[in-house]
């Protein structure tokens, strides 16, 4: 045997032996999360976080508390908001346009200053009051959309704030939870240094911050002082990576590196359960729909829109993603409490194509803008695909126009006064509260630019039931003409509503305790993790 | 050759700003807004309106530009929208560790294709040959991305003996070459990053030995009664200009970072930073990402010009 010979099979052995002597278990220490994220980076940490709601998910939620938190603890029933930071709330019976917060007491942050009124007026003015020493663009630009209503914010005690409102708004503490607080106290101590603060950030949330790789990993302990003593986190440790590839999720899941993940792709799903893995899914407040230009083009027509919507075939839709989605008749699921009893549009091709004849718009020529991917999308491609053949096969001719995420959310901001020519758009809906979810889109006060009334829907019934809405304290009342309302759009078939989904999510066989709320965000507290 | 140095080098100037030009343009010639990753879904006109004008973006674009180049000049590259980070961290950080994986890939890659292409070439229609240019050909066909999720599937998911992503167990701050559990990492986007360099040197070594073998010069050597190691010697020295060309580019390749590769790994890297930027339409870390990788190959493509000019002096007065 040559001496090379010799030399290569000794590199060889080694290199096997190195191998087997070092099995790579990152995760396996006990009591560890390790959350694989889809987002393409880490959410910022100074305060609302980016990545959408998955931002407020992984980051948001667990550093800080907003005034009115959001209840995730049942995956039984819809989830609402519930006391956080402000322990009640009430309208100012002498001022419609006045909400009084009474102030949760004996709260610390993260960094052992006491909570108080004067840390929440700061807050506000950090993201509202352009003159202020700490207002900070970026938050100003992540909260705004929930301070369209807000009119400014005064003190009535050290534990009492009073927040006033442009107009007279029922439904506007659903706002009040999406507003994080941070800490005066540590952001003064660094100086309002915001670079700064990113890396030791400071809330009063049921986590604390404990380091951070720049778009890698960010690193959390429990706050084992936390006011809510119920959500105390059972682990030692959470780990939040950010990892956009699906296939890159899955196998990290299965290598054992990560014990948690968002969103595996359908066809990956039999592959993790023959792994052992679990595989949790909930009905939660999300639909994808195609949104519709009622400025011009077909879908001003009625008949067209219902055609559209006997077009669909939803089952279908459901099977081409694995189940992991529900047929979706209305926009919200018919988990929520105000449902009602929309009008079913069954699949029935025939119906459609009749109801385009009477139009008088057969064939029937539209344009669809859509995404290759996104936030909430789905598998966007296929599902396009197949949607444009099932209304090709009752009468439409459709024309879908990709773009990137980026550019569909220029379309969905900018509306149809800046993009005219498209007949309607494919982007998934966050339905958290009963404003975002069935009152902007058909009120003409949010009109796109200035509000996410993307197709300049309006019609007097709709502006009437908004007021009523808006001006009724009652809230069995109130929920009552929420449902009349959600009917009603249903009737004007708003949108062509496709599929609900399901909200897929993979979990380690050693991971215990997690229990999936009907809601966009989710507790991890509850989760322990086995050795 | 000091003064072809400097040419080269007032060479480079005019492309780094050419390409800076040319990616500005690009970026807002492309849909999207590059504030839609710090805008809400329900961000009114107002609202775009008041943060548009905080960050500078309702100026003309050429404004815009100006002002860019003019901070570059003096090393301020600006802060990234989305992280609010220096861009400079922001490059500099994500090209170390893209260099960690070149550092391994190239002298593997050059190595291996070299050898491979040497070997085709001096056994022109033989099976060695054969074989070679086949294993050459399945490199460079195989796409990186499929070659990763493989790789991934046998050695991180069937075998576990191997991390299917990330760098390290604490991410690329605490890596560490000399820790087997922070290397192994290394392991995977370093075999599927190497394998289209290996089959373009491969086929490019190839053909330039053969083509050096077929020349005159060559059968005059046979006839002075030379070895055939004395030879090839010959032959290798005299295709190596034609070969250092490409390995300069390939090198560039590395360099820059696979966004396939990096994304499918989850490696934080230069290609994986930039396939943020263009997501999330990141100006500041577009621009300064390019920028820094258009240096390299700028940089890279003036070394291999001096090495050919040292190994041919013909090119020099040419």
């Amino acid at each position: 045997m040559s001496r090379l010979t010799v030399f290569t099979t000794r590199c060889a052995l080694l290199g096997a032996m190195a191998l087997s002597i070092v099995p790579f278990q990152s995760s396996r220490a006990a009591g560890v999360l390790t959350v694989a994220m889809t987002a393409g980076d880490l959410p910022v940490d100074t305060g609302n976080p980016d990545q959408g709601f998955e931002g407020f998910r992984f980051v948001g939620w667990n550093l800080y508390d907003a005034l009115i938190n959001w209840d995730l603890s049942s995956k039984d029933k819809p989830s609402d908001i519930k006391p956080g930071l402000a322990s009640e709330w009430h309208i100012d019976p002498a001022n419609s346009k006045r909400w009084i917060f009474t102030l949760r007491q004996g709260v610390k942050w993260h960094d052992g200053c006491d909570f108080t009124a004067d840390d929440v007026m700061w807050n506000f003015a950090r993201i509202s009051d352009q003159k202020a020493p700490q207002f900070l663009t970026q938050q100003f630009a992540l909260s705004r959309a929930y301070l369209t209503n807000y009119d400014g914010i005064e003190k009535i005690d050290d534990h009492t704030v009073a927040i006033k409102t442009k107009f007279v708004e029922s439904l506007f503490p659903y706002d009040m939870a999406y507003v994080l607080m941070v800490s005066r106290c540590r952001a003064e101590a660094l100086k309002l240094d915001w670079d700064a603060y990113a890396k030791a950030p400071s809330g009063t949330g049921p986590y604390r911050f404990a380091s951070m790789t720049p778009h890698e990993r960010m690193e959390f302990t429990p706050n084992k002082e936390y006011w809510d003593k119920a959500r105390v986190p059972k682990q030692d440790r959470l780990i939040i990576l950010p990892m956009p590839e699906a296939a890159t999720r899955t196998a990290a899941l299965l290598s054992g590196q990560v014990n948690f993940i968002e969103a595996p792709a359908p066809d990956a799903v039999p592959v993790l359960k023959k792994g052992g893995m679990q595989i949790v899914t909930n009905t939660y407040p999300h639909n994808w729909p195609y949104i519709l230009n009622f400025t011009r083009g077909p879908f001003t027509n009625l008949k067209v829109r219902q055609a559209a919507n006997y077009a669909i075939n939803r089952d279908d839709v459901v099977d081409l993603v694995g189940g992991f989605a529900i047929p979706e008749y209305a926009e919200v699921p018919p988990t929520l409490p105000y449902y009602g009893h929309p009008v079913v549009y069954k699949f029935d091709k025939d119906k459609a194509r009749a109801l385009l004849k009477e139009a008088g718009c057969l064939p029937c020529k539209v344009t669809l803008a859509i995404s290759t991917s996104g936030s909430g999308q789905m598998q966007s491609l296929p599902m396009n695909e197949l949607v444009k053949q099932q209304l090709e096969d009752a009468g439409f001719v459709v024309n879908l126009d990709v773009m990137d995420w980026n550019a569909l959310l220029d379309v969905s901001r900018s509306g149809v006064p800046k993009y005219p020519n498209v007949d309607g758009m494919n982007a998934s809906r966050g339905l958290l509260d009963p404003v975002s979810a069935i009152i902007k889109p058909v009120a003409s006060a949010y009109w796109s630019p200035a509000g996410s009334n993307w197709g300049h829907f309006k019609t007097p019934e709709a502006d009437a039931l908004v007021t009523q809405i808006f001006e009724e304290f009652d809230a069995t009342k109130r929920m009552a003409l929420l449902t009349k309302l959600h009917e009603y759009e249903s009737e004007q078939a708003l949108m062509i509503f496709v599929v609900h989904d399901l909200n897929p999510r993979a979990l380690s066989p050693k991971v215990k305790g997690f229990i999936q709320s009907q809601n966009w965000f989710q507790d991890l507290t509850p989760i322990s993790v086995d050795p | 050759m000091f003064g072809y140095i400097i040419r080269r080098i007032l060479f480079a100037l005019p492309i780094a700003i050419g390409v800076s030009i040319v990616c500005f343009s690009l970026v807002y010639l492309a849909p999207g807004d590059p504030l839609q990753t710090v805008l809400p879904p329900d961000a009114t006109a107002e609202t775009i309106a008041i943060v548009k004008h905080e960050y500078g973006f309702d100026r003309p674009v050429p404004v815009q530009y100006a002002i860019w180049l003019w901070h570059v000049v003096q090393g301020d590259f600006g802060r990234s929208i989305a992280s609010r980070r220096p861009v400079t961290l922001e490059v500099f950080g994500s090209l170390a560790n893209t260099a960690m994986l070149a550092l391994f890939a190239v002298p593997v890659a050059f190595a291996t294709g070299f050898a491979m292409g040497a070997i085709a070439g001096c056994y022109p229609g033989r099976i060695l040959d054969r074989i070679v240019t086949g294993a050459a050909v399945i490199g460079v066909s195989l796409p990186n991305y499929w070659l990763g999720l493989v790789l991934v599937i046998v050695f991180a998911v069937e075998y576990m003996v191997l991390p299917a992503s990330g760098m390290g167990k604490s991410g690329s701050a605490a890596f560490s070459l000399w820790r087997w559990s922070d290397a192994q990492f290394l392991v995977l986007p370093v075999v599927t990053l190497t394998m289209i360099p290996i089959g373009i040197i491969a086929r490019t070594t190839r053909a330039a030995v053969a083509e050096v073998r077929s020349q005159e010069f060559v059968t005059t050597l046979r006839a002075m009664g030379l070895g055939e190691g004395a030879v090839i010697r010959h032959v290798l020295k005299n295709a190596s200009p034609q070969v250092l060309a490409v390995m300069g580019l390939q090198f560039g390749y590395l360099m820059g970072g696979s966004i396939l590769v990096e994304t499918v790994f989850t490696w934080p890297g230069s290609g994986f930073l930039l396939n943020k930027a263009i997501i999330n339409r990141d100006i500041p870390v577009l621009q300064g990402t390019i920028l820094a990788l258009s240096l390299v190959f700028v940089a890279t493509n003036l070394v291999v010009d001096l090495l050919q000019a040292t190994l041919d002096p013909r090119i020099r007065r040419a």
